[in-house]
């Protein structure tokens, strides 16, 4: 059992959670992740490390509630447990030389899956720029810790904080300004695709994090696969990070919504059952 | 204790040659393909009696030279014909760690009762359906049978994976007094007993039980542990005094055709992953599973056999078995055959796909298939299949499971690049059972490659008792009486 020792709300639908997990707290390096389980008939559910305190034996999960199971575990509260936590899984974070110059692009929750990216390449020696950005100001998460560790460009879609734009935008901009040795991309795959694209032509190495589906995170399911330069690999162990030049990203994009319709139905459920629970003084909540 | 005791005079040998095997009650073939309750329903007393009565106590029994663990079958049956129970069972479990698992799912027909002399005319005697009556009876019962009391010795054994293997070794080494701690990587222990064979063949509940009964004499189990990431082999070498490693052979291999990453298309790993251990057949599961309508699988072994009638249970109108060889070289266990033909299931034989089909959304739509012939036997004695040029057919399917085989892990091996490997990447293991590690032992499945339950579990005894002698400090070990080697492996899991 890992009990969650803090939580705090990042963004309407992202939680940090700081859970006891002593074993991989000693031994996580970036880049890697774990596969939770809140509870007995719950999914395995694939999340990165964010964060590790060997000390006190704590890991820091940051969540996006996108389905029933994400946000069973966002809704989760100090003092509750979760009964499996199992890893740390997948290879670490390649880092480029010191004194190198690094983009790093996060979308949505990808922010939270850069920010241990971003602080491994702070840690070297490396020089970031990080390019975070959300539909409005309350979208945009973690821009005082990735400060730390650089400089921050921020994006909303709607204008109101940061730059007006997708982070797309931005990013070419500073690929256009020049002396940029890499980039790091995480996001929705629409997103990690663009950047890919957009990066090519300047011939700057890019690596994005791929969030296949995943089952064990061992390399026995072989649900996770992906084509990269037309071999097949496992994200969970091969990655999840690969040269982004070489994604076949339509059959990612294509594999995600394998189970699309039984989510639905899943959150729908839930929703039900939290709305009967709720009894009839419910009011109508505008979803976001 | 027994209904029988003191009242029949023996049977002579003549009068048992007279009796017919008897045959294992089961669900009724149309109805059980819609459910997962056990297909097999297990001997009634009166029944098991019967049968025991048909064993004529061989002097020099065929049928403990067919077991790979030689289990002492004509004298666990002499116990359970004599209605003493406790015997019979304190007898077997001696003998076999697992027998409730074993009795359910050995490979009988090439084992043991192949060369039961009563095969010679007629029907072997039924010794996997006595194993599990007497296996099952013992389950119920855990206080009839006597509890080990073993002097600690204070050494520490570290075992990675709970599959058969691993779980055999942990309950003879604790017998030992031997502290004894098994690391598995998954939330749950069994191994393939319990990710991949299915609850209609081996009820999840019975392998638990099997667990808690070594939780109970002192086995500790780690879960979430995944050696290779968590934890290393050169750490855990330091933290405790012998290692065994029977992390089973979990890779899957796929078919290398076009259409292979569609939507619609599993390997039998990741389909029964999601089915038993994640409990997809039931509607209350977090975790999703495909429910085809025409689910067609690739390969022939027990796998196979698995996944297609576990896509009839989820609902397929059409279930088919596709495999590239005739139905005389199935290596599935016969009786899975003929359960899977009771069920319903068609069987495309001497067919090898050569492409996965999809619709515009990427969905699977069908496989195609090419027609074989048998040409000349290969290595393995088994005749080569070959292609017939221009006999490409299409079978229309919304689901393909991919049945043809599994490989070594390297995740765990590759943490220690001391540990020597084959060109398959299964581990190098010496008479003993001990890899190029001192100290650390290796069976199952990544030493064997894919194998069986059985075999994995002989295993499992031969290295506990190489380890006690190591940790004794006598080494080499002396012969050990159970260390013979069986004279006939069958493979039959795999393609
Ligand atoms: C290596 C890795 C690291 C990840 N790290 C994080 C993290 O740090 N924080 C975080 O919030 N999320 C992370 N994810 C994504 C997270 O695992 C998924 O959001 C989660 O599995 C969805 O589960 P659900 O039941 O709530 O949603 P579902 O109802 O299962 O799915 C909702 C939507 O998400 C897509 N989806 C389904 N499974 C996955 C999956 N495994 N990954 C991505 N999308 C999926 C579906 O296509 C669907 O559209 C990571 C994924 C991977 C593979
Ligand atoms: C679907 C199916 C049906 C079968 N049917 C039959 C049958 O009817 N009869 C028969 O005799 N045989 C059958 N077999 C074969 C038989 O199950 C195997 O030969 C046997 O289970 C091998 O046992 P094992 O202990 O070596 O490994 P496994 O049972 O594979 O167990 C290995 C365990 O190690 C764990 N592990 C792996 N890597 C690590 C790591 N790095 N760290 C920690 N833990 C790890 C795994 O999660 C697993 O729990 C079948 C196999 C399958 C897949
Ligand atoms: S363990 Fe298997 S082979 Fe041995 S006696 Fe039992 S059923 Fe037969
Ligand atoms: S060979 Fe058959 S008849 Fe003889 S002892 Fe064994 S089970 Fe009994
Ligand atoms: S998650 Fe199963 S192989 Fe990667």
């Amino acid at each position: 059992m890992h009990s969650v020792l803090e939580r705090e709300q990042l963004s309407p639908n992202v939680v940090r959670l700081v859970v006891n997990a002593p074993r991989i707290a000693k031994v996580r390096r970036p880049g890697q992740f774990v596969i939770v389980r809140r509870g007995p008939g719950g999914e395995r559910i694939p999340l990165t490390i964010a964060d590790n305190d060997p000390e006190a034996g704590t890991i820091t999960l940051m969540i996006q509630a996108i389905g029933a199971s994400t946000t069973e575990l966002t809704n989760l509260q100090v003092g509750d447990t979760i009964q499996d936590v199992a890893g740390p899984l997948g290879a670490e974070t390649h880092l480029p030389p010191a004194g190198t110059h690094a983009v790093c692009v996060g979308g949505g929750v990808g922010t939270a899956v850069l920010l241990p990216i971003v602080r491994a390449l702070g840690e070297k020696g490396v020089k970031v720029t990080s390019v975070i950005g959300g539909r409005s100001k309350e979208w945009v998460i973690l821009e005082k810790e990735l400060r730390e560790a650089g400089d921050v460009v921020t994006c909303t879609d709607d204008g109101s904080y940061g730059r007006h734009g997708f982070v797309t935008q931005a990013l070419k901009d500073l690929l256009d300004a020049g002396g940029v040795d890499n980039v790091y991309a995480i996001g929705p795959v629409p997103m990690m695709r663009a950047v890919a694209e957009m990066t090519k032509p300047y011939g700057v190495e890019t690596t994005v994090s791929l969030n296949a589906i995943m089952v064990d995170g061992t390399g026995m399911c072989g649900g996770c696969r992906v084509t990269i330069g037309g071999e097949t690999k496992y994200a969970c162990v091969d990655g999840p990070e690969f040269n982004a030049h070489q994604v076949n990203f339509q059959e990612l994009a294509d594999r995600l919504t394998t189970y699309r319709s039984f989510e639905t139905s899943a959150l729908e459920r839930k929703k039900a059952e939290e709305a009967a629970a709720l009894g009839a003084c419910a009011t109508t909540e505008v979803q976001a | 204790m027994s209904e029988t005791e003191g009242v029949k005079a023996p049977l002579s040998n003549k009068e048992r040659m007279t009796i017919d095997r008897v045959a294992m009650p089961e669900q009724a073939g149309d109805a059980r393909a819609h459910n997962f309750g056990e297909v097999n329903l297990g001997l009634t007393y009166q029944l098991a009696m019967l049968e025991a009565e048909r064993c004529i106590q061989c002097p020099k029994p065929f049928c403990v030279d067919g077991c790979p663990v030689r289990v002492d079958i004509p004298r666990f049956i002499k116990s359970l014909r004599d209605g003493d129970l406790p015997a019979a069972a304190e007898s077997l479990l001696g003998d076999n760690a697992l027998p409730c698992v074993t009795g359910r799912v050995c490979p009988q027909e090439t084992q043991c009762e192949q060369v039961c002399i009563r095969a010679k005319k007629g029907n072997p005697v039924a010794i996997g359906y006595l194993e599990r009556f007497v296996a099952d009876w013992a389950q119920a019962n855990p206080d009839a049978l006597p509890t080990a009391n073993p002097t600690q010795t204070g050494k520490k054994v570290g075992i990675v994976g709970s599959g058969p293997a691993g779980l055999t070794a942990a309950g003879e080494l604790v017998k030992k007094g031997h502290d004894v701690t098994v690391f598995e990587a998954f939330h749950a222990p069994g191994g393939v007993l319990i990710y991949g064979i299915p609850e209609f063949r081996l009820p999840k509940d019975i392998v638990q039980a099997e667990v808690d009964r070594l939780q109970r004499a002192g086995v500790k189990l780690e879960l979430d542990a995944i050696v290779g990431r968590t934890y290393t082999i050169p750490e855990l070498r330091e933290d405790y005094d012998a290692l065994f490693l029977a992390v089973g052979a979990g890779l899957p291999v796929f078919m290398n055709v076009p259409g292979e990453n569609f939507k619609g298309v599993y390997s039998a790993n990741e389909y029964l992953t999601r089915v038993n251990l994640m409990g997809a057949w039931s509607p209350n599961s977090q975790t999703p599973i495909l429910h085809g309508q025409k689910v067609v699988v690739v390969g022939g072994g027990n796998v196979a056999m698995d996944s297609v009638r576990t896509g009839r249970r989820l609902g397929a109108e059409e279930a088919t078995i596709v495999y590239r060889r005739s139905a005389d070289e199935l290596p599935a266990r016969k009786e899975e055959v003929h359960h899977a033909k009771d069920e319903g299931v068609r069987f495309e034989f001497l067919a090898a796909p050569v492409e996965v089909l999809a619709d515009e959304n990427r969905w699977v739509t069908g496989l195609r298939c090419i027609r074989m012939e048998l040409g000349e036997p290969d290595a393995s004695g088994r005749r080569r299949p070959k292609a017939i040029p221009g006999s490409e057919f299409v079978i229309d399917c919304d689901l393909v499971v991919v049945a043809i085989g599994t490989k070594a892990n390297p995740l765990l091996t590759g943490s220690a690049p001391e540990l020597n490997v084959n060109e398959w990447g299964y581990l190098i293991t010496d008479e003993y059972g001990m890899s190029s590690l001192p100290g650390v032992f290796a069976g199952g499945d990544i030493v064997r490659g894919a194998a069986t339950v059985i075999l994995a579990m002989g295993d499992g005894k031969r290295s506990a008792a190489a380890i006690d002698s190591w940790l004794n400090g006598v080494w080499p070990p002396p012969p050990e009486a159970n260390a013979a080697k069986p004279k006939k492996e069958a493979a039959v899991a795999g393609n």
